[in-house]
């Protein structure tokens, strides 16, 4: 079992289960965890599910789609993802997902 | 609609594929656009047009292969021009829309801040006096145009916030978005020839040019558009450079124009034609932000973007060559049955509200969406507090304009709560 930490831009957290096959985006909305807004519903083109992620193990790399959206943030940093494009798997490690302080 | 003499609908559905025209702006003057692009997704979803007044081009209509193409930049370039005429050689303006990665990244990068959320909500205080006040000095009772009382009222007012521009001379940033996006090729003929708008786009620089010198260290703390391309280190002399300069006014100037304002009309309109809805939001104000998502979809105030080819490509089953103009539009993908549920209906609190098109998709999607939406939301909190009816009591003129989808005449009633 993954399980996801979500962390606030103010510091409050959530600790929910990810499930196999859901998104970090969908898992937050799932779970309604606010400050995701996920404008285009997880096609990586809109950059409004935009996070900084830890996780406890290995995880996918961004593709060349993701990387072009991150890459518009002005808050970007080198944990920056987008959280539609990073799948539950089995066997996943545990992921802190810390939220920005505003989508755009 | 009521059309004048010698202009009629064009019987879309029995015409053959390569006689349809869609660089006809009269589609969007007189609202006749639905049929012809339904016809184009359900049997040519990319079509070809050999000859138009913009030259030849090809026009993507469905969601999913707009979005395809948004997702691929490297062979659908934004350069040199997203509009569907090719800019002059000797005035190639520079603009990040109109750049590929990385220099859009740089300079889209430059420039965002300034719609940052953290910053919207410095305005929004100031954005909400204004809809108040300009709302509040409407007539009650009779007929007035709410395109020239509110939308473009309330949008220049918000523009020359942003700019800080010289308040009592604040109507010339319309009037130049206007003659921007007025070229008589897209236009019927009823817009202005390349002299006219050049004659413009040089006033507008040279103006802008001022405020430019006039700011720089000047010490204040201010915060505006012009004080924000000086303080980033990518931007900070960008004056030297006229036609990048001029180039992002001008993208800044449209881009907070012409889309929120007919947004602004376009709510009433519907709402009118859809009066369960108006009931619904009237019943739950908690609508509104969802409402306003729906609006922006329902008008798609952009129609259309251009790209061009880098190099040959299929699509759909149709082969591209290299240097060709491929038009996508949004106003076609947000009617498209595929994707948007029941998408002829206004629809308020449609599921996936935010999933449209008009804001576009991928790296040039609208970097001021945050703020037209916050626009859009106050106007309808404040218009629904005040207003008991919002009535339209005339039909509604349309813009005569490819590029444009937009209301030059809205003819309105409005009735007070009585307090």
């Amino acid at each position: 079992m993954t399980v996801i930490t979500f962390i606030q831009h103010d510091g409050s957290e959530r600790m929910v289960d990810g499930d196999v096959g859901l998104s970090l985006m969908e898992t937050a909305l799932k779970h309604d965890v606010p400050g995701i807004d996920a404008d285009c519903g997880g096609g990586a083109i809109c950059g409004t599910c935009h996070c900084f992620v830890e996780a406890a193990g290995d995880i996918p790399a961004p593709d060349s789609q993701e990387i072009a959206m991150l890459g518009l943030r002005p808050d970007r940093a080198d944990n920056s993802r987008l959280a539609c494009q990073i799948m539950v798997s089995e066997g996943m490690p545990n992921i802190t997902v810390r939220l920005p302080e505003f989508q755009m | 609609m009521n059309m004048p003499a010698g202009i009629s609908t064009p019987d879309y559905r029995a015409m053959p594929l390569e006689a349809l025209d869609v660089s006809d702006p009269r589609m969007f003057q007189y609202d006749y656009w639905h049929e012809l692009f339904a016809r184009l997704r359900e049997e040519c979803p990319v079509h070809y047009q050999p000859d138009s007044p913009a030259g030849p081009f090809w026009s993507v209509t469905r969601y999913e292969d707009i979005v395809a193409i948004e997702r691929d930049t490297e062979t659908f370039s934004s350069e040199p021009s997203i509009a569907i005429i090719d800019p002059e050689p000797d005035m190639i303006l520079r603009m990040f829309i109109a750049m590929d990665p990385p220099e859009h990244d740089d300079q889209r990068r430059a420039v965002h801040h300034v719609v940052a959320p953290r910053n919207l909500q410095e305005f929004e205080t100031l954005i909400r006096e204004r809809t108040i006040g300009v709302l509040d000095s409407l007539p009650e009772n009779e007929p007035f145009d709410w395109v020239k009382l509110v939308s473009r009222d309330l949008t220049t007012k918000m523009l020359a916030t942003l700019f800080d521009f010289p308040w009592e001379e604040r109507n010339k940033l319309t009037e130049w978005s206007d003659m921007f996006t007025s070229d008589v090729r897209i236009t019927a003929g009823e817009g202005s020839t390349r002299e006219v708008i050049i004659e413009h786009i040089t006033a507008c620089l040279q103006r802008f040019t001022e405020l430019w010198h006039e700011r720089k260290g000047d010490g204040k703390e201010a915060f505006d558009l012009i004080r924000m391309l000086q303080a980033d280190p990518n931007t900070e002399n960008m004056v030297d450079d006229p036609l990048t300069y001029m180039g992002n006014i001008m993208l800044l100037i449209v881009g907070g124009n012409d889309t929120t304002r007919n947004s602004m009309s376009g709510g009433v309109v519907f709402l009118n034609q859809f009066p369960d809805e108006m009931a619904k939001v009237r019943q739950n104000p908690d609508l509104i932000p969802s409402m306003v998502s729906e609006i922006i979809r329902y008008q798609t105030p952009l129609p259309h973007m251009r790209r061009t080819t880098t190099r040959d490509v299929e699509l759909n089953g149709q082969k591209i060559a290299k240097g060709e103009k491929v038009v996508l539009w949004f106003v076609s993908g947000n009617y498209d049955d595929a994707v948007i549920e029941r998408p002829n209906d206004f629809w308020i609190d449609r599921p996936s509200v935010r999933n449209h098109l008009s804001f576009g998709a991928g790296i040039h999607r609208c970097m001021g969406n945050r703020l037209a939406e916050m626009q859009l939301r106050i106007l309808w909190e404040e218009a629904l507090q005040r207003f008991e009816t919002i009535e339209v009591v005339g039909e509604p003129k349309r813009t005569c304009n490819l590029f444009i989808r937009g209301f030059t005449e809205l003819p309105v009633k409005v009735t007070r709560f009585q307090s």
